[in-house]
């Protein structure tokens, strides 16, 4: 949160009614001058949306999470991301005594745990501030979780160790000793359960794929009976934050995904007949991006052939500013402030000054930008 | 819904019902988690469906513990992938001699409801959602007479029971167009340690083999025809088809 950008824009919009927005507990400046947004957890029933035209002919505005059927348009399709988040912050010891955590980047597969390893201590210190982890060297042995392992890679902080236990041992000592990841923002620890979507299905996210929270089953139904399809997939949404520079500068790392037959079907059927293909976070992008068939030169511009490959894949692809998506056409996403690396995805999808005027909306009114907190749809007309 | 290849779990899964489900499921090709409280007993189940070929993995866990059903459903999605059918069949009978009402303690009522109905439910509520977003699963509540009949000494189980039974019926009803079936079945009299401890002197002969009704269940969660959603269906009357 770097940038000081000029609030507040006059409001135009009202509130719905009977509706009190949350009181601004004053985190912008004295003036009102920075563009700062509230950092608590905001109730899934709760969340607002702000709503950017990316033309920008439209000025930003709220709305309840939970107006998205009519906000979208019969035909439409939205793509969630059913990934369950993992208990992937793990206590670690090595064969000297020196304890450390790790945390997984990516899901459990053959065995193997990947991710990053950090000094003692917990998520109540600031990533960058923890000490850093004790020297770990291919061949070592480690116990993660309470489970012998090998260190079979290391590089700098990102380790990938091979268990020696089978299926049912790695996976209840995973669920017996592992915490979702956490950061120094919230103290107190969340329980597994309230870092799951509604839909979460395969344990495969390191971070909850945030953007579905408030997407309950109210909603999901309510958009079907709009004739506003919802279809999953999976990508194994990885971490936010290593807390070593140069290994943060290259994230995110290459995620695993999986689409399913059904949802690049859904796909082409919406593309078909005009519908917009709607995103549900990041990782979703990341996945339809990722796999979007040569039949896919741009969005909105239908071509033979599927717009995506169904089936599994690694993503690699960066989103920022540079890059015109060519399946996705709009995102939910939470609020970003410019600085932060999700906002650099957010501007795949709008220019600055929408999002800028949306950003300042969303700060006038007190809304929150912690990853449990309000949102955000670009939504081209 | 073709079993073959589907990720299933079974509660309650170490004896009874439960083990024949697991078995049958296996033998059809599906992966299945097999879910108990006693690990011992559990792994031997499991040890015997992998020496038949099939795919079986063993969750220690108890599903009256609120903690425990995130960490029982990321195991067995970790461990068989996608669940796509789940069989509640976990479920206690509260002290026995079973008693009259009135000496029911309060406690020994709200112990029985946690296995049988809250249980259960958080367990739907973690693994339903994941089915309905892709549009199929099969979710099974085993059922009793005693939901139904209002047995003396039977109120604590009858009352989880009729209330496990209202519970399918609305979830199948919010659910409906999603492609995720909602069943209660009464399996009927069977000869198995539950069956014991209420009645201890029953005529085990005029029992029916817990294997028997597990493969009338099994057809029920392929048939979608004859069982459709919301459907309570009692074992016994279910027409084998061969």
């Amino acid at each position: 949160m770097t940038a000081a950008l000029p609030v507040p824009l006059p409001v135009r919009e009202r509130w719905p009614a009977g509706v009190t927005p949350r009181a601004d507990r004053g985190e912008r400046g004295e003036r009102g001058e920075r563009l700062a947004l509230r950092s608590d957890e905001v109730p899934r029933h709760a969340v607002w949306l702000v709503v950017i035209d990316p033309a920008g002919a439209r000025p930003p505005r709220l709305a309840r999470f939970a107006e998205l059927p009519q906000l979208l348009r019969a035909g439409d399709l939205v793509v969630v991301n059913d990934a369950a988040t993992l208990p992937g912050s793990l206590p670690g010891v090595t064969a000297g005594g020196s304890r450390f955590e790790l945390r997984l980047s990516g899901p459990v597969e053959a065995g193997r745990l990947a991710g990053v390893a950090f000094g003692p201590g917990d998520h109540r210190t600031r990533t960058e501030d923890r000490a850093p982890p004790p020297r770990l060297a291919p061949g070592d042995r480690v116990a993660v979780a309470g489970l012998p392992a090998t260190v079979v890679g290391a590089a700098g902080r990102r380790v990938e160790l091979a268990v020696h236990a089978g299926g049912e041992a790695l996976w209840q000592g995973l669920y017996a000793a592992g915490a979702p990841v956490q950061y120094a923002h919230r103290r107190e620890r969340l329980p597994l359960w309230s870092v799951q979507t509604a839909y979460a299905g395969r344990p495969w996210a390191a971070e909850m794929p945030s953007a579905g929270r408030p997407l309950t089953w109210d909603v999901v139904l309510g958009l079907r009976r709009a004739g506003i399809a919802v279809a999953p997939l999976t990508h194994a949404a990885g971490l936010s934050s290593t807390g070593d520079d140069a290994l943060d500068r290259a994230l995110p790392w290459p995620e695993r995904y999986e689409i399913p037959r059904r949802t690049a079907d859904a796909i082409d059927a919406a593309r078909a007949r005009g519908g917009r293909v709607i995103a549900v976070g990041t990782s979703v992008v990341r996945a339809l991006e990722s796999a979007a068939g040569d039949a896919c030169p741009d969005a909105g511009q239908p071509a033979p052939g599927p717009a995506v490959r169904a089936g599994s894949g690694v993503a690699s692809l960066r989103l920022d500013a540079a890059y015109r998506p060519r399946v996705v056409s709009g995102l939910v996403s939470g609020l970003h402030v410019p600085g932060e690396s999700h906002f650099e995805l957010l501007s795949a999808f709008a220019p600055p000054e929408p999002l800028r005027r949306a950003l300042a909306l969303a700060a006038q009114h007190g809304l929150s930008g912690h990853e449990l907190g309000d949102a955000c749809l670009i939504l081209p007309a | 819904m073709n079993i073959q290849g589907q990720g299933a779990l079974v509660t309650g899964a170490s004896r009874g019902l439960g083990r024949a489900l697991a078995e049958q499921l296996a033998a059809r090709g599906a992966r299945v988690a097999l879910v108990a409280r006693e690990p011992g007993a559990l792994r031997d189940v499991v040890a015997a469906i992998r020496g038949r070929g099939g795919d079986a993995h063993a969750i220690a866990g108890d599903i009256s513990d609120k903690t425990a059903i995130h960490r029982i459903a990321g195991q067995a999605q970790g461990l068989v992938g996608e669940i796509a059918i789940a069989i509640h069949n976990a479920s206690t009978l509260g002290p026995t001699p079973l008693r009259l009402l009135l000496d029911t303690e309060c406690e020994d009522l709200a112990a029985v409801l946690e296995t049988n109905l809250i249980g259960p439910f958080r367990l739907t509520r973690v693994l339903a959602g994941a089915m309905a977003i892709r549009g199929a699963g099969v979710i099974v509540h085993v059922s009793s007479d005693a939901a139904i009949e209002p047995y003396p000494r039977w109120g604590a189980y009858g009352a989880s029971k009729a209330a496990q039974d209202h519970l399918s019926r609305i979830l199948a009803a919010e659910l409906d167009g999603t492609g995720v079936r909602v069943l209660a079945v009464d399996p009927g009299e069977m000869d198995t340690a539950m069956h014991a401890a209420a009645i201890p002197d029953a005529d085990r002969s005029a029992l029916q083999a817990p294997a028997a009704v597990a493969a009338r269940i099994v057809q029920m969660i392929e048939d979608g025809g004859r069982a459709p959603s919301g459907a309570r269906l009692v074992a016994p009357r279910w027409e084998l088809s061969p």
